[in-house]
């Protein structure tokens, strides 16, 4: 295939939408190659042969190609349109909802009813309808999974809905595609599709409170906490990304590195040398406290 | 084929009521409209320039992931400046350029209707041009996008200058555009020559006239969208600052109202170029000359109503979007009608490869994949995954630097001759032409697949795991190519001036009248007016024939004596009667100070200085005054 098998593709159709949109690509594709074929061979054509007068006059030319030609092409893509809008982002029964809001430049999410709240990675039960509901408190943004549906925007003052159902299990790649400011590069996220039971699990222990570790109090006692919040301790903050279960996600600051013990440690020292325009400060640290964060938030499973 | 070329009096008695003061105050003072219109180009390549290279340095830091050439702050304010100097300052005043050269020409008249309002538009268009350059300049450009969206462009998120040079840069330069609009359409329809009946006037001129009504229809939209996002800047209104109760989407709709015209705006011109170009160099006349202004026309009324298919993922209701899916389908029928009109033109012609050809077949090739690309964006629900990725990136490139750069570089080397007196170097044209042709598709056509793989518009870096590396750096090595590839145009046109071979009269065997004045055109293009009895002046047997000057007022200028006394016929609009003549202007330097007024006033309202601002209004007003109670016959 001509595209990379490695990243993201539309071309993947693990969602409901995307999948019946890979059929109309292969369609659109289909027609734009005969039309291609057709005149450009109609182009060589005519600058090749040799002079003289066309057996068809002009108007003929132009009625069959410029007008009778579209009209087919076009009428053969409105039907594909039509029937492919008809059947998509429609409300179906026992959906599973999930709020995101587009921040600054990382995604938060939550689960209504449940009291949970994570950020950057959502999770979703393979082949149960889900509503995201898209909402934004600050600039514009977009919610795109590649691989299951297309975007929708996230406009501040206007709430929309995304609607589709993952097919496959999997980790996908999502991302922010309307540019939002300084690091809009850097505003994606995973969405993690497993089986209804281990999501089930997963949103059991997202519900928990956060353990308590040693640590807690240097990280209550600290500036994290006017901008983080942990569920169960005093730190309350929510300008940036809810840490109840940090350790439970794969990756960090709107999935631009890997959560790791060293990549927490650097993106806490500094958070704008992984990510220019973070909308963290680097917060002063004793050796001792930066220690004793990074072990707490190590250990928030 | 051609008839032959006899201007029926000395020109040399002539030109002497038409030659501008030398220097720098016939400079400032010009009101000629080839002057204007060379001027006009070669400033907006002056922005081509400068957008392209910028254009490069963006492709340099996405050659490999992870680059850190560009942080995302420079990064943002390049692609910033790249489509907002490409769009506003090269492509639309490129257009208006040769529209300002070749209108009263191939019409025949001797000047536009307005020729102080047209050397005010382009002192207004060079001033808006100095006034956003200064952002680059001073290091505050701006960095909203060239579609500068709410919210991320209001106070809040966007302190500072830089998005103020964008939103006064915008307003500033659509008064450029506006008045050279009112110019294109009065002098259409009023300045033709006698026998240039509408169905008789050059398609390129039709596509002028399209460009005009479209702009006055469209720019209102953007000056409206641009000055609210500025009062709500620099007045602290709430227009679009949705915790104010205002509209996010009140400003996209707005935008685009005028964004999607504006496509075609460009496009039309170009379309009426290319249909020039391929008649000539096929021998025979256009095929479909009634189906092609109809199409133009056509284009220009369903573009206005296809606007929200930029916004297809704003969550509006499908129902209502479907609307605009439906109508932006519905423009590839023009377009096809069009396309078929110069397949049948050359079919049935004897095609000669000139390098304006050659840019001409690029342009179908480009065109046809553009315009396929855009049928598939225009499929609702495919656009949602496409839009605002490099998909789309590649299609706008196709249809805006493909299927209108690439008419533009063929118009230049099939008028420059005109202009200059000199032709240009075919060889080297050629070059440019290849050079251009395959490293346009290297660098553009690998886009789509980029976006297909989830590659969103705007980012400045990427992560080596997406799997967009390759493409990437094989888009960056070949738009350094075609990059390379305009430079020998450019490098063509240096050479010519000095080393190109002397321009005749006619040197492509056209059927138009710029054709039947010497080249360069003199001062006051035709001694006498001809007159027109076909689509083809130039084609029909036997000589053109010119008019003489009779006795009744509506006639007095048609011959040479017009030329000697510095006036121009004006006609009926629709049958082309002589009705009377017009004085064309003396050279004055009134529309430069009132340009540099209206200047002031931008500055003022960028440094936010109301005493700045107030003067600026206050010499506007004197110098409007003093344009109202001069006449045409005052030097000044
Ligand atoms: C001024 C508010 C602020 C302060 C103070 C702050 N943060 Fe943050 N934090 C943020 C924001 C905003 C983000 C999201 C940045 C992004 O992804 O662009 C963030 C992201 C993070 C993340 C990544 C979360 C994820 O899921 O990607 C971690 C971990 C983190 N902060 C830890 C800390 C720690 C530890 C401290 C104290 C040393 C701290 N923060 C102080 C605002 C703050
Ligand atoms: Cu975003």
């Amino acid at each position: 295939m001509l595209l990379a098998a490695a990243g993201p593709s539309i071309l993947h159709g693990d969602g409901s939408e995307s999948h019946r949109l890979v059929g109309v690509w292969w369609l659109l594709l289909g027609l734009a190659v005969v039309v291609v074929i057709v005149v450009v061979g109609l182009v060589v054509v005519a600058l090749v042969r040799r002079p003289g007068p066309s057996s068809l006059g002009d108007d003929w030319w132009i009625a069959a190609g410029g007008v009778a030609l579209p009209v087919v092409v076009l009428l053969v893509v409105a039907v594909a349109t039509v029937d492919a809008t008809a059947h998509l982002r429609i409300r179906k029964p026992d959906e599973l909802r999930v709020e995101v809001v587009g921040r600054r430049w990382w995604w938060d999410v939550r689960y209504p009813g449940t009291g949970v709240v994570t950020a950057n990675e959502i999770h979703v039960p393979v082949g149960r309808p889900l509503d995201i509901g898209l909402d934004s408190d600050n600039v514009t943004h977009s919610f795109w999974l590649p691989d299951l549906a297309g975007k929708v925007d996230l406009i501040p003052g206007q709430h929309n809905d995304l609607r589709f159902t993952v097919r496959q299990a999997g980790v996908y790649q999502g991302l922010c595609a309307e540019y939002c400011g300084l690091e809009h590069a850097k505003m994606h996220f995973l969405l993690v599709a497993e089986s209804p039971a281990r999501f089930e699990t997963w949103l059991a222990g997202q519900r928990a409170g956060a353990l308590d570790a040693t640590g807690r109090t240097v990280f209550e006692q600290s500036a994290c906490a006017g901008c983080h919040t942990v569920r169960g301790t005093e730190a309350v903050g929510t300008k940036g990304p809810d840490l109840t279960h940090l350790a439970s996600r794969q990756t960090l600051a709107g999935d631009t590195v890997d959560n790791t013990a060293a990549e927490l440690r650097a993106w806490i020292t500094d958070p704008q040398s992984l990510k220019r325009g973070a909308l963290m400060p680097a917060v002063p640290l004793s050796r001792a406290q930066l220690d004793a964060i990074v072990a707490y938030l190590r250990g928030l499973r | 084929m051609s008839a032959e070329i006899t201007p029926p009096a000395d020109p040399h008695a002539v030109s002497s009521a038409w030659e501008d003061p030398a220097g720098i105050v016939g400079f400032l003072t010009s009101v000629d409209h080839k002057r204007i219109g060379v001027r006009y180009i070669y400033t907006a390549f002056v922005f081509f320039v400068i957008a392209g290279l910028l254009a490069l340095v963006m492709r340099a830091q996405l050659a490999e992931p992870k680059n850190h050439l560009l942080g995302p702050g420079a990064y943002n304010q390049l692609f910033t400046m790249h489509g907002t100097l490409m769009i506003f300052f090269f492509n639309t005043p490129v257009l208006a350029g040769f529209g300002n050269y070749l209108v009263p020409l191939m019409i025949g008249s001797r000047d536009m209707a307005f020729p102080r309002l047209n050397a005010f538009s382009y002192w207004i268009f060079v001033l808006s041009g100095l006034f956003i350059g200064a952002s680059l300049v001073s290091g505050h450009m701006p960095d909203g996008g060239w579609f500068a969206y709410v919210p991320y462009t209001n106070p809040t998120f966007n302190p500072g200058v830089g998005m103020d040079f964008w939103g006064l840069g915008v307003v500033f330069t659509g008064i450029s555009t506006t008045v050279g609009a009112v110019n294109f359409i009065v002098t259409i329809f009023k300045m033709r020559a006698p026998g240039m009946t509408l169905n008789r006037m050059p398609i390129y001129v039709w596509s002028m006239l399209v460009f005009g009504f479209m702009v006055i229809f469209a720019v209102p939209a953007i000056t409206l969208a641009a000055g609210l996002l500025e009062l709500d800047r620099l007045f602290g209104t709430r227009f679009f600052d949705p915790t104010g109760g205002g509209n996010v989407l009140l400003y996209q709709h707005l935008f685009w109202f005028w964004g999607h015209p504006e496509v075609y705006i460009l496009f039309i011109p170009a379309t009426g170029m290319v249909s020039t170009m391929i008649a000539v160099f096929s021998r025979r006349k256009l095929a479909g000359y009634l189906w092609v202004a109809t199409a133009l026309v056509g284009v220009g009324f369903i573009s206005f109503g296809v606007w929200v298919h930029h916004m297809f993922a704003t969550g509006m209701p499908a129902m209502a979007m479907s609307f605009f899916s439906a109508a932006s389908l519905i423009i590839a029928i023009p377009s096809g009608v069009l396309f078929f009109a110069w397949i049948a033109t050359m079919w049935s012609g004897r095609v000669t490869f000139t390098t304006p050809m050659l840019f001409c077949i690029g342009f179908l090739v480009i065109f046809l994949l553009g315009g396929v690309t855009g049928v598939m964006v225009a499929v609702m629900p495919f656009d949602w995954q496409v839009t605002d990725t490099y998909f789309v990136v590649a299609h706008f490139h196709y249809v805006l630097n493909g299927a209108v750069v690439f008419p533009i570089f063929g118009a230049l080397y099939y008028w420059m001759p005109k202009m200059t007196g000199r032709m240009l170097s075919e060889r080297l044209g050629r070059w440019s032409f290849w050079v251009m042709f395959v490293a346009f598709n290297i660098t553009f056509f690998p886009m789509h697949l980029l976006g297909m793989e989830g590659m969103p518009r705007r980012v400045y870096t990427y992560d080596p795991s997406l799997g967009w590396d390759h493409l990437n750096l094989l888009v960056s090595a070949a738009s350094g190519f075609f990059g390379l590839g305009t430079g020998l145009t450019f490098v063509n046109i240096a050479w010519s001036r000095f080393r190109g071979a002397p321009a005749t009269a006619d040197p492509w065997a056209a059927d138009t009248l710029e054709w039947a004045t010497a080249s360069p055109t003199p001062h006051h293009n035709f001694t006498a007016i001809p007159v027109v009895a076909s689509r083809h002046p130039l084609w029909d047997k036997g000589a053109l024939t010119w008019a003489e000057t009779t006795d009744d007022p509506a006639g007095r200028s048609l011959g040479p004596d017009g030329a000697r006394t510095r006036t121009t016929p004006w006609t009926s609009g629709a049958d082309t009667r002589p009705e009377g003549h017009l004085r064309v202007p003396l050279d004055t330097v009134v529309p430069f100070l009132l340009a540099c007024a209206i200047g002031v006033v931008f500055l003022g309202l960028l440094v936010d200085r109301s005493v700045i601002w107030g003067l600026g209004l206050a010499l506007a007003a004197v110098n409007g005054l003093l344009w109202a109670w001069r006449t045409e016959l005052d030097a000044v």
